[in-house]
């Protein structure tokens, strides 16, 4: 399979409707050269997985700004696992540093903070290689 | 000349206005006071909406507040009154925003997380407990289920034995920018848009000092646009709700006098307040020559000024502080009715009460010290700021035309055309910070060394506790099994039957509230025939 771009999953789990950040990432992200998918607000755990599965994306970047973050990721990780996907997945919002700690710990590869630089959240994504296909030049 | 002139460093404005080193008596060149100004309190309001501003009544100041359940909002409103603040403002959770019960699946995690949870009237009669509602001023955060929460509300004050026509609520009620920038959308555009004219026509005919709908700028602008963007769409959603309005054959001056805003501030302390004169200036000639409005009141622009979070910074919080006294000294400057500031804390909490102190301190102290409210619109005739107001006034214009060309605000929003709009505004605006062409201490100027800024700041953290959302949703189901259901049954069969007719949708909810309805009933009910908002995915 030839070199393609990396495909990423934008969405805003659970009933946080503060997108902006999640626009602003997807424009970035489009801008570096990845192919996004923004789901849209208020979707569920299972949709995105379903979601993330069809498209085939090779990673998930969840926003979340309620202080939900840590019932959502867990539920949202399970469901991941128990499709026997691997899909990397990535949190964005207002995450508290002990909460970042319980995330990763869960299994999130990664914790954005609010206040976080965007060439840094884009610099972490193009670091990721696009799945089945032998990684990036 | 010998000396070299100075290098000026730019200085534009978001909105692209370039500003000048100097302005003089050149620029206001055929200045007519009469036309452009007016005295505060007289057509079209510039100077603002009252004679003497702050010498007759300082700005009311109103912090959102909302904590997990009934009882601990109810403790909370005491105590801020306790402390003089004198009007309430109330935060609810998603899922009460939503219109779904705490026991919904949906809404697990989120139950009194950003607010108040509210699953029925006994709710809204636990939170409101020893608090006279004839005597307190209350603002209602909610927007898709406004009709409901407010029809709670007064069922509380007829328990209370308080007339209706005695009560003064802000349901917010705008569902436009929830389309638009906020996301707690649940029906569609029009039905939706339907909703806000039920509570705004009920209202007029039956509690006539609510206010039935603050338009919000305010949450338009923290998702991305403009300032003058932020006025115009404020305008043109008011527009929107006023030609629905006319067209129950409500009369203009029947209802305009209670519409009310709610704007930021944030920001080019000028541009700012140039943003509040020229909307002023604007409304007032909207609502006299679109609407035909004659009463002075239904041509006053009042609003809340909030402070504006995505002014603040997660970098070295304690500098919030001192960016919400300079808001409170803009909101001051702009004429504000009513003031909030939001938290130093924010970005990183729920507010704590240390926090929401120095919020109230802050306004207290601009509104007492500093003689900011000794005379009324200190500003006026300032070369730069008229200059600047005009200025401003051609902006918003610009944007209002931009809107028309996209077939109107409500076509706008149904196709997407503006959250792209706002989402484009957002990454430019990202892209200045990054660039340091917009100036932000301790992201982009003067940034603390790496070590420091990885030390974690020292602010107290809402301890959120799941023990009250599973009492929350324990009190729901002893209300379900108590309860008379053959009453909830017949109320919920009429409320979906009045939503399928055009009849006003209040007396129908009413009754579905005294019978002890859920929330997730009445919304579930009215989802039934209205269907689900499909939002347009652009970015």
């Amino acid at each position: 399979m030839a070199d393609r771009p990396l495909k990423v999953l934008i969405a805003k789990p659970g009933l946080d409707g503060h997108d902006r950040g999640a626009k602003v990432v997807a424009h970035a992200l489009r801008d570096a050269g990845c192919e996004v998918i923004y789901t849209g607000l208020k979707r569920g755990v299972e949709e995105i997985v379903q979601e993330a599965i069809q498209e085939d994306a090779d990673v998930i970047g969840l926003s979340i700004l309620s202080g939900a973050h840590l019932t959502l990721c867990q539920k949202l990780l399970d469901r991941l696992r128990a499709a026997e996907a691997e899909i990397p997945v990535v949190v964005g919002g207002t995450i508290p540093a002990t909460d970042a700690e319980a995330l990763l710990a869960m299994g999130v590869q990664h914790v954005f903070p609010t206040g976080t630089h965007l060439p840094e959240i884009v610099a972490y994504f193009r670091g990721l290689a696009p799945a089945e296909t032998g990684g990036r030049p | 000349m010998s000396a070299k002139a100075p290098q000026l460093r730019d200085a534009v404005l978001l909105d692209g206005i370039p500003i000048k080193p100097v302005y003089t008596p050149e620029d206001q060149a055929g200045f007519d006071y009469a036309r452009k100004l007016g005295n505060p309190g007289e057509y079209p309001f510039t100077r603002g909406i009252h004679p003497s501003m702050y010498r007759a009544r300082v700005w009311t100041m109103r912090q959102y507040v909302g904590f997990g359940t009934p009882s601990e909002t109810n403790a909370r409103f005491k105590y801020l009154m306790a402390h003089g603040q004198d009007a309430l403002n109330v935060a609810f959770d998603l899922p009460t925003q939503l219109g779904l019960d705490s026991a919904d699946p949906r809404a697990e995690g989120e139950v009194g997380r950003v607010g108040m949870a509210v699953d029925s009237l006994a709710d809204m009669e636990e939170a409101f407990d020893g608090i006279p509602l004839d005597r307190v001023s209350v603002s209602l955060t909610i927007n898709s289920m406004a009709a409901i929460i407010q029809a709670m509300y007064l069922v509380v004050a007829e328990r209370q034995g308080v007339a209706w026509d005695r009560i003064v609520t802000t349901p917010q009620n705008d569902i436009l920018k929830e389309f638009i920038a906020r996301g707690t959308w649940v029906y569609p555009v029009e039905p939706s848009l339907r909703l806000v004219a039920d509570l705004a026509e009920f209202c007029a005919r039956e509690a006539p000092r609510v206010n039935p709908i603050s338009v919000c700028g305010y949450h338009i602008r923290e998702a991305g646009c403009t300032p003058a963007q932020e006025m115009a769409y404020g305008l043109a959603i008011v527009a929107a709700y006023i030609e629905r309005l006319l067209a129950r054959g409500l009369d203009i001056d029947a209802f305009a006098p209670r519409l009310s805003f709610n704007f930021t501030c944030w920001g080019r302390l000028f541009e700012e307040i140039a943003k509040f004169r020229a909307g002023r200036r604007l409304y007032a000639r909207m609502l006299r020559e679109r609407f035909g409005a004659r009463d002075p009141r239904s041509m006053m622009l009042r609003t809340l000024i909030g402070g504006g979070g995505s002014g603040f910074t997660v970098e070295e919080p304690e500098n919030n502080l001192i960016r919400g006294a300079y808001y409170a000294l803009a909101a001051a400057l702009a004429g504000a009715q009513t003031m909030a500031l939001p938290t130093y804390d924010e970005a990183y909490t729920i507010p704590s009460p240390k926090a929401q102190l120095l919020a109230l301190r802050t306004m207290q102290i601009c509104a007492e010290e500093t003689g900011v409210t000794d005379t009324a619109d200190p500003l006026a005739g300032s070369y730069f700021v008229e200059a600047l107001t005009d200025a401003m006034e051609a902006k918003i214009l610009e944007e209002l035309a931009g809107l028309e060309r996209l077939g109107g605000i409500v076509e706008a929003v149904k196709s997407g055309a503006i959250q792209a709009e706002v989402a484009r505004q957002a990454y430019l605006f990202e892209q200045k910070l990054l660039s340091g062409e917009y100036p932000k201490v301790g992201v982009n100027r003067h940034v603390a060394p790496e070590a420091e800024r990885q030390a974690r700041p020292d602010l107290e953290l809402y301890a959120f506790d799941p023990k009250a959302a599973r009492a929350q949703v324990a009190k729901l189901e002893r209300l379900r099994r108590e309860r008379d259901h053959a009453a909830v049954a017949r109320a919920l069969a009429r409320l979906r039957d009045e939503a399928r007719g055009a009849a006003n949708l209040l007396p129908a909810i009413l009754e579905a509230v005294r019978a002890y309805a859920t929330l997730g009933e009445m919304a579930g009910a009215l989802g039934e025939v209205f269907g689900e908002h499909k939002e347009p995915l652009v970015f």
